[in-house]
């Protein structure tokens, strides 16, 4: 590994700067059709891409991890919370793989 | 336009303090599956938790932390926290829209610090100028929730059960659920979109080259195809943004 404290400061000065910029220099609305819709899209495509197929790997075996997927997918279509979701997530797995997993 | 004095408002602290008790509950469960993948990447207790006091991302710290585990660039850790945490520019875009003209610089600084979409969606919620003591009272609960969080993930990781910490992993997905599916619920255009990058984020990982990219890599480039793409077939109207995001 890298030093650790670098990689710590190049992600806080990233995260920082990628929200004060607007907060200090935009004062008035982005006005490209583009730029709007991409910035638009993007939180939806990272998070999906990220989730998938991670999840399947991130468990003790692939069918407790697409199980979780599966009734996340379920509890937030049904408007739980962030809270609730994850928490039914981590049950899902816990309680399959007292079978799948020895 | 009603004028804000910027000298503390108790009243507005007070009530930002309770509200983001809720969400630091949810920070907590949350950090501490992304806290397990951080001793995965191999960081320490308090780097863990340092680097969720300093970057209060989801997304970007698990993005920056893959890169961590794959012994990544300095550049590749910039470029993939900058595109996992591209989201926020636009919530600090138009949570500037709320903010009274001539606030100060300090306060649009420190609003921007813990810029994340529960604070955000906390705060924009209410009518009228955001009043900026809202905001760091839900701050001041929520923060600890989710540093505190990722550093016990990292300590407990070691000594939990292998069957717990294998449960708490899938914590930080349902999180992104929880952020994706409503929307995809309302529309059409955004479920499709998932369901995409879904199925072309696993046949990333089974085509020859591509799948020799680190996962780092692979999500970077990805996002920027497929959020193009999305930008160029269903280009959004203006009024629509601002009144789905709050």
């Amino acid at each position: 590994m890298r030093n650790a404290y670098i990689y710590i400061a190049v992600m806080a000065v990233v995260s920082f700067l990628i929200r004060v910029l607007p907060l200090t220099l935009i004062r008035q609305k982005i006005k490209n059709r583009f730029i709007n819709s991409f910035l638009y899209y993007v939180p939806y495509v990272t998070l999906a891409v990220m989730t998938f197929p991670a999840i399947l790997h991130a468990t003790g075996s692939i069918w407790s991890g697409a199980a979780a997927m599966a009734v996340g997918i379920v509890v937030a279509w049904f408007g739980f919370d962030l809270f609730k979701t994850a928490l039914s997530c981590c049950a899902v797995v816990f309680i399959l793989e007292l079978f799948l997993v020895r | 336009m009603a004028k804000y004095s910027f000298r503390f408002h108790k009243q507005a602290f007070l009530r930002g303090l309770k509200d983001g008790v809720p969400i630091s509950l949810g920070y907590f469960a949350v950090s501490f599956s992304l806290g397990i993948l951080a001793k995965k990447a191999g960081l320490l207790p308090f780097q863990g938790f340092l680097a969720s006091l300093l970057c209060n991302a989801s997304a970007g710290e698990y993005a920056a932390f893959t890169v961590i585990a794959e012994n990544g660039t300095y550049i590749a850790i910039a470029l993939a926290t900058l595109v996992a945490n591209a989201r926020y520019f636009l919530m600090s875009a138009a949570f500037a829209q709320r903010l009274d003209p001539e606030m100060p610089f300090f306060h649009r600084f420190l609003l921007a610090f813990d810029m994340t979409d529960e604070i955000f969606g906390v705060s924009i919620s209410k009518e009228g100028l955001l009043n900026p003591w809202y905001t760091y009272g839900a701050v001041i609960a929520a923060l600890p929730g989710w540093s505190v969080g990722t550093m016990l993930g990292i300590i407990a990781g070691s000594f939990l059960p292998v069957r717990a910490v294998s449960a708490l992993s899938v914590a930080l997905y349902g999180m992104f659920f929880a952020v994706i599916i409503p929307p995809a619920r309302k529309s059409k255009i955004i479920a499709g979109i998932i369901a995409v990058c879904f199925a072309l984020s696993y046949v990333c990982t089974l085509i020859p080259w591509v799948r020799d990219l680190s996962e780092g890599t692979r999500t970077i480039i990805l996002t920027v195809v497929l959020s193009s793409a999305a930008a160029i077939l269903f280009p959004r109207k203006e009024q629509e943004e601002t009144e789905e995001r709050a």
